[in-house]
């Protein structure tokens, strides 16, 4: 019921931010200080995860109050000084039946959901249109795009010294630990297939606003996918410890338009970083235009 | 001279360093398990606390600075070997509070100590086998410690695998000794576990008193009976995981090198079939402990006895086939998830029974909040949030967005650090009394108790929400973002460090004042055996039998 209503605003939110701001693709999602929640999420997938998490707070938070609630009657009206008498019960066959069956009845209304979550994850719901491939190194990622004319870059943290000539000294876009000198760059609304793997130990590709958390393993290659709806910038971090940098390896995710991302193809496929420049000049200039607009 | 021979007959009791180091009491050893899991508690918590000082604020706080006190590393070499060596403190911290702190303390220490006695036994079965036992830990350690000073990849010191130590990490990603050293510490703490593991089933099976059957014997010695037969079957799967990783790392085979055909995952496999039943093994003994307490401090016997020990039976048994929910995000089939989901929800039930029978136990009853049961109380509330957030993890679909985060952490520390701890506390409390001879303050009992309470919620609960965020585990450093929770979180672990300051202090008032306890301080309530003995109970206890109606 709740994913409803949240994809039903969602949408209304998306139509009203589309017509009148156009496309601002200054979003970039990320930790929030003092964020209590998941990051806000922006695929489907992820949307679904958040609602399925919800859901199960409405069994476990009240399954919490009744214990604490049953503890402090205890504490209330057993207390010696109150009822100084104790009974001798220790057994009652129906109270023990209920508190067998409630949670067995728990469990399975927590898990008719969690086994369609499970399966909606392993049926992309279409053919992949992009498959990039992620390889996991000490201390870095390598993205390979596996489209007619294969190529790949390398992805690392962005170091400080180099934001300027990045021309990503906004820190607020471009967080420290989050931000990297190239991003993968993926076509919004498209099914895009990531496979994973690593050449040295076991890494872990994340994007928590996407759902998506996999293994890098040395001599496997795992798979997943994702279909990023809200164009923009979207951070992860390596999630296996992989040695001494291992809070040093970030992944950025840089969702744009179809046009903008087959000009980016284009270049990138001879020369990554100039690809790069035109696509982050031409966001800037977007951004300008739609800021001056309002 | 015939009196003396006589004497030494019903008494003989060595004296000096003998009676300790050549022990076969199961007492004596029981308290030498005792003060090591202190002393190791103090090591392993001292880890974390630098841990969350480190964490306190965005940047690398103290690790470079320590890296250049410990190993004289200058400039770049010291952020670098910093941050390796906060890797090392999280493995070590780990490590050591699994293996030289819980263990010891529950298993080595209280069931040592009372197993035998509460079932009229005189001694374990295999006295000197207990002696091994004991003393094979004390090398483990040092083994550990000393891990920490010497090479492990180039340019870092210590173990910095995490305690799960996953190849390749800690195979070609860490050629130096360390992990050597690392390993042979797992191998000799693990033989001794699985030698003390022989040593209670074989004395709970054959050395109960007359009219002692299975269903008349305490819950503390079900929850050990069982916690021995977990050890002895998940021991000997790591000790074969980690002799791989040996061969692995010195004499060129390829278990875990996917060059060679061999497979990381398998590692993953094999460590968490030992893993998961661990999680049981540091919980099991505590859950006995709380319905000892529960029940004794109500003044009624345990609701549901039965149930109650065949809840554990259960925990224990399901507890071997659900390893790989800690693995939902290795790339396991969708049909291998769905299996482990299923399986892991399935421990909830024989959980909840238990979490319920205690609250059944102190329905009706007439409660004292004496230290141990406030003790108790903390534990079964704060277990409680430990177990529903295990609940929501157990969801694959879930865990893709939780699993390697802080809410595991949160997770795993409410099981462990507040459960498992807290019933090592209410323990030490209930049955200090009966150790020593002497009676605790009790005001410091519950000083300790409410500084430990609220500094161990504040490092936990934020972490809840760091992961909910996206916080990964393991990090030395952080996005901005995650400031200021992590900061509350340090906060919190230095209020947690202040309730152990009050905890040595309120042992060394004890043996100051030395405040006679007598028999049994604690009244109607307790009626297992070891209370129908003097405090401290004799150097033999049941030369007579007792008769169990």
């Amino acid at each position: 019921m709740r994913k409803f209503q949240a994809s039903a605003k969602l949408m209304a939110g998306a139509a009203a931010a589309g017509a009148l701001f156009s496309s601002v693709s200054a979003y970039a999602d990320q930790p929030r200080p003092w964020e209590t929640a998941f990051q806000a999420p922006a695929t489907d997938m992820m949307r679904q995860i958040e609602w399925f998490g919800n859901y199960t707070m409405w069994f476990v938070v009240p399954i919490t109050i009744l214990v604490l609630a049953l503890l402090a009657v205890c504490v209330l009206r057993f207390r010696a000084s109150v009822n100084p008498v104790p009974s001798r019960t220790s057994h009652n066959t129906l109270i023990e039946v209920i508190w067998t069956v409630g949670p067995v009845i728990v469990l399975l209304l927590i898990a008719i959901p969690s086994f369609q979550l499970l399966t909606a994850q392993y049926t992309p719901p279409e053919e992949a249109k992009l498959t990039v491939k992620a390889t996991g190194n000490q201390w870095n990622w390598d993205y390979e795009y596996q489209v007619d004319k294969s190529f790949s870059f390398n992805s690392a943290i962005l170091q400080d010294g180099d934001r300027a000539k990045a021309g990503k000294e906004d820190r607020a876009l471009y967080p420290r630990l989050l931000a990297v000198d190239n991003e993968l760059v993926v076509p919004v609304n498209t099914m895009t297939r990531v496979l994973i793997t690593a050449t040295d130990v076991i890494h872990s590709f994340a994007v928590p606003s996407f759902g998506i958390k996999m293994d890098a393993v040395p001599g496997r290659t795992n798979e997943t996918w994702f279909k990023a709806e809200k164009e923009g910038l979207y951070y992860g971090q390596c999630s296996q410890l992989c040695g001494k940098d291992h809070a040093f390896m970030p992944i950025a995710v840089r969702v744009v338009s179809d046009a903008q991302f087959k000009t980016w193809l284009e270049t990138a496929k001879t020369d990554v970083p100039a690809a790069n420049k035109a696509l982050m000049a031409e966001i800037d200039g977007t951004n300008k235009v739609a800021a001056a607009g309002n | 001279m015939a009196e003396a021979a006589a004497h030494d007959h019903h008494d003989h009791r060595p004296h000096g360093w003998v009676r300790w180091v050549y022990s076969t009491n199961h007492k004596d050893i029981g308290t030498l398990y005792l003060i090591f899991a202190i002393i190791a508690g103090i090591v392993g918590g001292a880890l974390s606390v630098a841990i969350r000082m480190e964490l306190q604020e965005p940047g690398i706080q103290i690790f470079s600075g320590l890296a250049q006190m410990v190993y004289g590393m200058q400039g770049d070499a010291a952020i670098d070997g910093g941050k390796s060596m906060y890797n090392a403190f999280g493995a070590a911290h780990g490590l050591i509070m699994i293996f030289f702190m819980v263990m010891p303390a529950l298993i080595g220490g209280f069931a040592n100590w009372m197993v035998p006695i509460m079932i009229g036994a005189p001694d374990m079965a295999f006295p000197r086998m207990n002696n091994i036992s004991f003393w094979l830990l004390p090398p483990a350690f040092i083994l550990l410690l000393s891990s920490m000073f010497v090479p492990s990849a180039p340019g870092a010191f210590g173990v910095g695998g995490g305690w799960t130590i996953y190849p390749p990490l800690s195979t070609s990603g860490q050629p130096g000794p360390a992990m050597d050293l690392a390993i042979l510490s797992i191998h000799i703490a693990g033989a001794s576990s699985i030698l003390g593991a022989i040593n209670f089933i074989t004395t709970i099976f054959n050395m109960r008193a007359p009219g002692m059957t299975m269903h008349k014997m305490p819950l503390f010695a079900w929850a050990v009976l069982i916690t021995a037969f977990l050890l002895l079957l998940s021991l000997p799967v790591l000790a074969g995981a980690i002799t791989m990783l040996l061969t692995d790392r010195n004499f060129g085979t390829s278990f875990f090198v996917p060059d060679n055909g061999g497979d990381p995952i398998l590692f993953q496999h094999l460590f968490w079939f030992f893993g998961h039943p661990e999680v049981y093994i540091l919980i099991l003994p505590g859950f006995g402990i709380i319905s000892h307490i529960v029940s004794t401090f109500s003044k009624k016997p345990v609701f549901g006895y039965l149930g109650m020990a065949y809840a554990m039976v259960a925990i224990g048994a399901v507890g071997f086939i659900v390893w790989a929910h800690h693995m939902y995000t290795t790339g396991l089939s969708l049909d291998t998830q769905r299996y482990f989901v299923f399986a892991t929800m399935v421990i909830a039930v024989p959980t909840g029974v238990k979490i319920f029978s205690w609250i059944a136990t102190m329905w009706g009853g007439s409660i004292s909040f004496k230290p141990p049961m406030l003790w108790a109380l903390g534990f079964i509330f704060l277990f409680t949030i430990g177990g529903v957030t295990g609940v929501q993890l157990a969801n694959a679909g879930l865990d893709r967005s939780l699993h390697d985060t802080y809410f595991v952490i949160a997770h795993f520390h409410y099981v462990l650090s507040l459960g498992a701890v807290f019933a090592i506390f209410a323990g030490w409390y209930y049955w200090f009394p009966k150790m020593t001879g002497y009676m605790y303050s009790p005001m410091i009992a519950n000083t300790h108790f409410w500084v430990t309470f609220v500094g161990v919620n504040l490092i936990f609960f934020p972490q809840h929400f760091l992961g909910l965020a996206g916080m990964p585990r393991r990090t030395v450093d952080y996005p901005d973002a995650f400031a200021g929770w992590n900061m509350v979180s340090s906060y919190g672990s230095y209020i947690a460090a202040v309730g152990v300051a009050i905890f040595l202090y309120g042992v060394f008032e004890a043996f100051q004042k030395k405040r006679v306890a007598g028999a049994n301080p604690w009244g109607e309530g307790a009626t297992t055996l070891e209370w129908q003995l003097p405090s401290p109970p004799p150097f033999h206890q049941w030369e007579q039998l007792p008769k169990i109606k």
